[in-house]
């Protein structure tokens, strides 16, 4: 019952994009020009997501270490 | 915006109107489906014009195409490009009386729309919610049409001559009595053709140094009449009394442009109720403001005759004013009366003066027989003369019926422009693929809608536009409200507005996902 209802609310979903995206009025061929051009830049950027977001992370995460850590250090020389 | 009733106001009723904002979610969706069609367009001229793809459409000719060309405008782009896509949803032929269900040939189209082929297959009582026929007289049996029938068998169906040679027969007499009687007014006179009323006595009215003042929403035919005439136009915003106050004071007080010189004459141009938006226009203030400033109103009643009132009298019964306010009182016998042809009522040396000097009643054929006593029947009908009650029972029965229907679609969260009170209910739709879909998939479930675009309509704000009638009965208007909630269902419209924050809109996403 539950895989029902979430079948036709995929299935709704995708009636909603073909409408907003204007799909639905398009010819065969074009609706593959349009999907594949549309996958294609999903699938790319998923992989520069998947490939660089991490490595930059990691470059912020220590350059605030960095930062923060410099500060600590001074403030405890000073209370000694 | 609900004017409030008291003693010495205007209003002697609530007067509900309400244009919703589009939401800027939708506006900016809208413009991505018209980018990407646009985008399409693009590629499939390209391939027209490099002989990729054959090309369907008009263009000019070889020898043609060193000069200006033709087809280069937005407009043409839009009727190739986008208009082709959805062009099965216009024109569809039909085959039996426009009443409440109606027979439909049905075609397809096996090259996307260019052309279309009869299957021979007739779709039969499609539920009809596009025909102007807000009192039901569309009807192929019946008092009227019986006394339609003896008529043509009295006089034939042709005149063969003008209203000022030998077309003048004595039921056009009865005719304009009649109407005058209706209306309230002194004298009124019948024209053959509503469209060619407006625009062909417009230019007998008023002439260079006039001022005409009209609504930007106002019909083809006013705005031809307007053009026609000579006279200097100005637009005031629709059916606002302040713009319409401004351009009073501003001609008032500076006059004609270069000389300075008063008006000859100021003519205001309104209608009874506007068909595309279904507001209905102010009138208590308009006639307040008229009078304040000396200038005339010519009402065009097109859609409000016969639909609007306790008595069906029109947009002056409805506030309850008086007839003798409104200097030119215009309508159209097509969409209340189930007939063709447009008159005119005011007082009589008006009426004397358009008989001698309006284009129409030179130069155009009056009206057939069998229509005029299909015209005199109805009316006596409506105005309850042949001795029964079906005339008020159907004004009633519209009146509950407008009411109903509007307030089911708005609980079901469309958006629905125009007043409380108007038979015209037009349904937002907005989104270009939304428009071909609605008008094909009502189609598959046996109702036949009228869907708007572009050149009637701004660009993003294109509609469905339901007009109700007296002879829909409650079961085919819940089957319409019910068939609208389609599987892209537009309740979505108003859920956006209600919720203000994004996580309240997640949520209600993933309720629905997790529902039983």
């Amino acid at each position: 019952m539950d895989v029902r209802s979430l079948k036709n609310y995929l299935y709704w979903l995708f009636c909603q994009f073909e409408l907003i995206t204007c799909s639905y009025l398009m010819e065969p061929w074009e609706k593959l020009l349009f999907y594949t051009f549309n996958i294609t830049v999903l699938v790319t950027a998923l992989y520069a997501a998947y490939s660089f977001v991490p490595g930059h992370i990691s470059t912020a995460f220590q350059l605030f270490l960095h930062l923060f850590g410099n500060q600590r250090e001074s403030a405890v020389s000073v209370v000694k | 915006i609900n004017h409030i009733v008291h003693n010495g106001g205007l209003y002697k009723r609530p007067f509900n109107e309400a244009f919703e904002e589009t939401p800027m979610l939708v506006a900016v969706l809208t413009y991505v489906g018209y980018g990407v069609l646009t985008l399409f367009g693009y590629l499939r001229d390209f391939m027209r014009q490099w002989k990729i793809e054959k090309c369907q459409n008009a263009t000019e000719r070889e020898e043609q195409k060193d000069f200006v060309p033709l087809y280069q405008d937005f407009e043409n782009f839009y009727n190739r490009n986008l208009y082709m896509r959805i062009r099965d949803s216009w024109n569809r032929p039909i085959c039996s009386v426009p009443g409440a269900k109606v027979d439909m040939m049905e075609r397809v189209s096996h090259d996307y729309n260019w052309t279309f082929t009869y299957t021979g297959r007739v779709i039969k009582d499609i539920i009809n919610m596009g025909s102007y026929n807000y009192l039901g007289f569309a009807q192929k049996a019946g008092t009227c049409q019986e006394a339609a029938a003896k008529v043509l068998s009295q006089y034939g169906a042709g005149v063969c001559s003008t209203r000022q040679e030998m077309g003048n027969l004595d039921k056009h007499e009865e005719l304009e009595k009649l109407v005058a009687r209706f209306l309230g007014v002194e004298s009124a006179m019948a024209y053959g053709m509503g469209f060619a009323t407006n625009s062909m006595n417009i230019p007998a009215l008023v002439g260079k140094g006039c001022l005409i003042l009209s609504d930007e929403l106002n019909h083809a035919s006013l705005v031809l009449g307007a053009r026609l005439s000579g006279a200097t136009i100005r637009i005031f915003k629709h059916n606002n009394m302040q713009s319409l106050e401004k351009l009073l004071k501003d001609a008032i007080v500076h006059g004609q442009p270069r000389t300075r010189r008063p008006w000859k004459k100021i003519l205001i141009l309104v209608e009874g109720i506007y068909s595309m938006e279904g507001s209905i226009v102010r009138l208590p203030e308009v006639i307040a403001l008229k009078k304040k400033y000396k200038s005339y109103l010519y009402l065009d009643e097109a859609h409000s005759i016969g639909a609007l009132g306790p008595s069906g009298r029109g947009v002056v019964d409805y506030f309850g004013l008086s007839p003798e306010d409104v200097d030119v009182m215009m309508g159209t016998f097509t969409k209340s009366f189930g007939a063709a042809g447009g008159y005119i009522g005011g007082k009589k040396e008006l009426i004397d003066y358009l008989r001698t000097y309006s284009h129409s009643a030179v130069y155009a054929t009056s009206l057939s027989p069998p229509v005029v006593e299909q015209i005199i029947t109805s009316m006596k009908c409506i105005m309850g003369e042949d001795g029964t009650t079906v005339g008020k029972a159907r004004v009633q029965q519209l009146a509950e019926n407008t009411r109903y229907f509007r307030r089911r679609l708005k609980e079901m969260g469309f958006i629905i422009y125009g007043n409380e009170d108007s038979p015209v209910v037009p349904l937002m739709l907005y989104m270009p693929a939304k428009i071909g879909a609605f008008g094909r998939e009502m189609l598959k479930r046996n109702i036949g809608v009228v869907v708007v675009g572009f050149p009637a309509t701004p660009i993003i704000e294109s509609r469905a536009r339901f007009c109700l009638s007296a002879a829909h009965t409650k079961e085919m208007l819940d089957t319409v409200s019910v068939s609208s909630c389609l599987p892209f269902a537009h309740a979505f419209y108003k859920q956006i507005q209600l919720l203000p924050s994004f996580g309240r809109l997640i949520q209600c996403l993933v309720h629905k996902l997790v529902e039983p």
